[in-house]
């Protein structure tokens, strides 16, 4: 077994670090579609926002690994768990397919409302990525949120089954939009935006989307999730386990 | 709910490759309306940078001939090479007619 990194936690590597694992491990998830998806088209787009997702995740790692002298590889597969600064929603399991398909509308509404405000970046590299990820991030959403309105407004069943993910994913989205010193940190040198400033227009889009599948949108509540903050749930370990173990047993093993 | 029913219709897809180029054929795939069959001929046949348009038509709304009829329709061009443009001497700077 190869042992495992240390990272340095300054507010611009976290802040960092919070979106490749974002797109990381969603992308981690939507590749266990692979082979499972409900139809062969399906799984075939799954599997291609899998790799957008991972793709932007190399570029992030990379960016982020050459100021502290480690590889994409590394970054990707050598940290403990705790070093993983994604959001809870992205780690849980995959679940059935509305719960997918929900659990992406609402990640990729808000990365796409990410990069696009990333594109201003006074990380120059940052904004390049961002501008690259973006068009990425529109067909991502485009394309969750079609499913959505099939889904709510489709079948007893598939309604059914999106009411219950939606209530499930709704209690993880507040993360997403909490503020700490790290938002602090880029906000003031123009790295990135606040959490917090996403807040409303991802609601606004979210409501159009939940509208327009006829899904009501689910009440607050007081519940904070704290996977940007290293601390996941039991899901995370089981899912770097897989993730890691090729890494871990060939250490520096590639294509 | 009959069996039928149950299975979306086929689309046939066909993409084009750059401007200026015609759209070709390249397959076909199951999707339940127009813009879910744009979207998934978009994923299935353009990920190795193939596209920059797409079209998709219903399957069933193609009138083909009849394989039955190619004897009559197509063998009778088989003697008419004056129907050929291989006659004519092309000018040196015409290339790759």
């Amino acid at each position: 077994m190869t042992a495992s990194i240390a990272i340095d936690r300054t507010p611009r590597q976290q802040y960092l670090l919070r979106l490749s694992d974002t797109c990381l491990i969603l992308g981690q998830r939507l590749g266990e579609w692979c082979g499972h998806a409900p139809i062969l088209e399906e799984d075939i787009a799954l599997a291609n926002m899998a790799l957008d997702l991972i793709g932007q995740a190399r570029a992030l790692l990379t960016h982020a690994g050459a100021e502290q002298g480690l590889d994409e590889d590394q970054l990707a597969f050598l940290r403990d768990e705790r070093d993983y600064l994604n959001p809870t929603i992205v780690e849980l399991p995959r679940g059935d397919f509305a719960f997918t398909v929900l659990r992406n509308a609402m990640v990729s509404t808000w990365l796409r409302l990410v990069w696009e405000r990333l594109r201003e970046s006074s990380d120059a590299e940052l904004a390049a990525i961002a501008g690259k990820a973006v068009k990425e991030a529109r067909y991502h959403q485009q394309h969750a949120a079609d499913w959505a309105v099939r889904l709510g407004d489709g079948t007893d069943e598939s309604r059914r089954r999106c009411e219950a993910a939606l209530e499930t994913l709704w209690r993880y989205t507040p993360e997403l939009f909490d503020d700490d010193a790290v938002d602090a940190h880029a906000a003031s040198t123009g790295l990135g935006p606040a959490a917090s400033t996403l807040r409303e227009p991802w609601l606004a889009e979210m409501a159009e989307i939940l509208g327009e599948a006829t899904l009501a949108t689910p009440a607050d509540s007081a519940f904070r999730s704290t996977g940007k903050r290293g601390l996941h749930t039991e899901h995370m370990g089981h899912l770097l386990s897989e993730m890691q173990s090729l890494q871990r047993a060939f250490p520096g093993g590639a294509w | 709910m009959s069996a039928v029913d149950t299975e979306w219709p086929l689309w046939e897809v066909f993409v084009r490759t750059k401007a200026g180029l015609d759209h070709k054929h390249c397959g076909s795939l199951h999707a339940a309306d127009p813009k879910m069959a744009i979207q998934l001929a978009r994923d299935v046949y353009t990920r190795r940078q193939e596209g920059s348009s797409v079209w998709v038509v219903r399957s069933d709304q193609i009138v083909a001939s009849d394989p039955a009829d190619k004897a009559m329709y197509f063998d009778p061009m088989e003697d008419k090479v004056y129907r050929h443009p291989t006659f004519y001497v092309l000018p040196k700077s015409v290339d790759h007619m």
